[in-house]
């Protein structure tokens, strides 16, 4: 049954502009099938072994986890390792911090970058095009460059040790990153039908309202691309954390993870525990989001 | 929706004749136009422009976090040039990166390949090789590490069972930047996908063109999908290589830049410069530095790429 399955897909091929197959040449097509299946199984099995040794640690005792050779199967499944590990630090904490600057971030980043690239896109004004292009210039610019002055910046504010500088930024189009945001939505906005802003014009409408009314509802994709690439962002960001908060308190789950590390470096259980709580959301957040993703990787590759 | 949003407008400018000239229209967009941008254009001035003239004026200063800033000149770009650690972080990042871009473009590229055809559970495939690039730096560190561990470790137990000859990994001298550039390699799915849009955009004409003239697969690969592809490979070289200079979490979470210096990655380096010796004008030189080989070095690679990248509109010029 597989194999005339598999024939019945070869006979699609030409309405996809291929040549049709030559019979003769059939069984080597399918030999060729074949191969990219072993291929593909092959090259997932390295991909995916640190997931499973990631999980099979951290359900694994301290005296299973250390016998050589290595087992596979954690006998019992230690899930103590998950509420030891989780319980060792603050990490509700943790995750609570995360999230008030997720948000926050998420806000800001989509609101300024949005109405940022709603005036370059779609409202006219001079010096418009030479703005725009000094702006995404700054996409090449190592974070290295401004990362002292901007530290010493938030320091001589006393913001130090605050959300501060963390947030803020995010409300000027995002710094740094952002212009890449402002980029992208702004190639969405040049694909709607520019007769709309002419439309409601006519009516009376003010820019805001344009955008707010006509843009942003039919720029959906788009905004959801961004939001969730700013949001895995913040989720991974490690550096700004590491400079800016010193108080465990405030502690991000990323920070979290690295001060763990440091504290329980040979307890593997416990720290795989923590990894995978820290992996888990952004691997759900894919799975129920996973077209948007895809999309937003080829959206951004596409950079002329 | 993918065809809306990869669509390519070739003119920003909207069209003339659509639009009525109302008085007053051009002030109100005028006025609303630079008011929308203004957010983003002071945190450009705010947190692009003013930090980089700022940390080059911190690179002329011997300032350090507490003391008072005098003007030095370029002594500290002199004091770089004999800096033993400057020359051996950045032996390291370009080492990283030359084994690493490599590795994660070809990869990428031939699990594209692959993943281009008519395959069952495709996206099955795709989740799959997409999903390393999707654990946070962090907690990837903390993983490898334990996969590199000499005595546990995962590598090691394999190589073991296997019969072969383990290594020390991160834990040695030679072995830590190949064991970094193999744990670079987990995560290609970015380049994966970037080649996978751009695959998607092979015109399927051009196969035909080859088929008639009897081209078997190979020459279909050598003769439209790999110059189709160049622009794509180019772009994944460029931010690649910016990306791996920029290297920071797994020097600071995996091996604090040793053994012996042997993982001092560039912004590492620079890290411990600024902010645990608190030499601010030292590390600022050493931003721009960085900034500059980046420069250059893209510089040479759009050199280069006019050799080699293939750009449709080239023949229309």
């Amino acid at each position: 049954m597989r194999a005339t399955r598999q024939r019945g897909r070869g006979r699609v091929a030409p309405t996809a502009g291929l040549r049709p197959p030559p019979g003769a040449s059939r069984r080597r097509r399918r030999i060729g099938r074949a191969l990219l299946y072993v291929v593909l199984v092959l090259g997932a099995v390295p991909t995916m072994l640190p997931f499973v040794w990631l999980i099979r640690s951290a359900l694994m005792n301290d005296n299973q986890i250390f016998i050589a050779p290595p087992e596979w199967i954690p006998r019992p499944f230690e899930w103590s390792n998950f509420t030891g590990a989780l319980t060792a630090q603050p990490f509700g904490r943790y995750l609570l911090n995360t999230m008030i600057i997720e948000v926050l971030v998420v806000t800001g980043t989509v609101a300024t970058c949005s109405i940022a690239a709603f005036s370059f896109a779609r409202l006219r004004w001079r010096g418009r095009n030479v703005v725009f292009a000094i702006l995404l210039s700054s996409v090449m610019l190592p974070y290295a460059v401004t990362l002292i002055p901007t530290f010493v910046m938030w320091r001589s504010l006393g913001a130090l040790d605050t959300f501060v500088p963390l947030t803020v930024p995010a409300f000027f189009g995002g710094a740094g990153g952002g212009v890449f945001n402002i980029f992208l939505l702004r190639q969405f906005f040049l694909t709607i039908p520019f007769e709309l802003d002419e439309a409601a014009y006519i009516d009376g409408a003010s820019p805001l309202r344009v955008f707010w009314s006509i843009i942003l509802p039919l720029s959906r994709p788009a905004l959801v691309v961004v939001t969730i690439f700013t949001f895995i962002g913040v989720w991974n960001d490690f550096l700004g954390p590491l400079l800016y908060l010193n108080d465990e308190s405030k502690y991000t789950l990323a920070l979290g993870l690295a001060s763990f590390q440091s504290v329980y470096t040979a307890q593997w259980g416990y720290l795989m525990a923590a990894s995978a709580a820290v992996i888990a959301p952004i691997i759900v957040l894919f799975f129920f989001l996973q077209r948007y993703f895809i999309e937003g990787v080829t959206l951004t590759g596409i950079k002329s | 929706m993918a065809a809306v949003l990869t669509r390519k407008p070739d003119a920003t400018a909207r069209p003339r004749a659509a639009r009525a000239r109302v008085s007053g229209q051009a002030r109100l967009e005028r006025r609303w136009g630079i008011g929308l941008a203004m957010p983003a254009i002071l945190g450009f001035l705010i947190f692009t422009i003013g930090p980089m003239l700022a940390s080059f004026f911190f690179s002329l200063t011997d300032w350090t976090i507490g003391g008072s800033p005098s003007f030095i000149g370029l002594d500290n770009y002199r004091t770089l040039w004999n800096d033993e650690l400057f020359w051996k972080s950045l032996f390291v990042t370009t080492y990283y990166t030359l084994g690493s871009v490599p590795l994660v473009l070809v990869l990428g590229f031939v699990l594209a390949l692959l993943l281009n055809q008519k395959v069952r559970w495709l996206s099955f495939w795709r989740t799959i090789y997409y999903l390393p690039t999707l654990v946070p730096a962090i907690a990837s560190a903390v993983l490898w590490i334990w996969i590199f561990n000499p005595d546990f470790g995962l590598l090691n137990s394999l190589l073991r069972q296997a019969g072969l000859p383990t290594s020390q990994w991160i834990y040695s001298e030679t072995a830590v930047i190949p064991s970094m550039i193999i744990m670079s390699s987990w995560g290609f799915g970015n380049a994966m996908v970037i080649f996978l849009a751009g695959l998607q955009g092979v015109p399927r004409h051009l196969y035909e063109a080859v088929s008639i003239d009897g081209g078997g697969a190979w020459q279909r690969f050598r003769h439209v999908t790999l110059p189709m592809m160049t622009p794509t490979i180019f772009y994944n070289l460029v931010t690649g290589v910016i990306g791996t200079f920029q290297v920071f979490n797994q020097a600071y979470v995996m091996t604090q830049g040793g053994p012996n210096n042997a993982s001092l990655f560039y912004i590492y380096y620079l890290y411990r410069t600024a902010f645990t010796e608190s030499e601010m004008g030292y590390a600022s030189a050493l931003a721009w530095v960085l900034f500059m080989i980046i420069v250059l070095v893209t510089f040479a690679l759009f050199q280069n790429a006019r050799r080699w990248v293939y750009y449709e509109m080239a023949g229309a010029r």
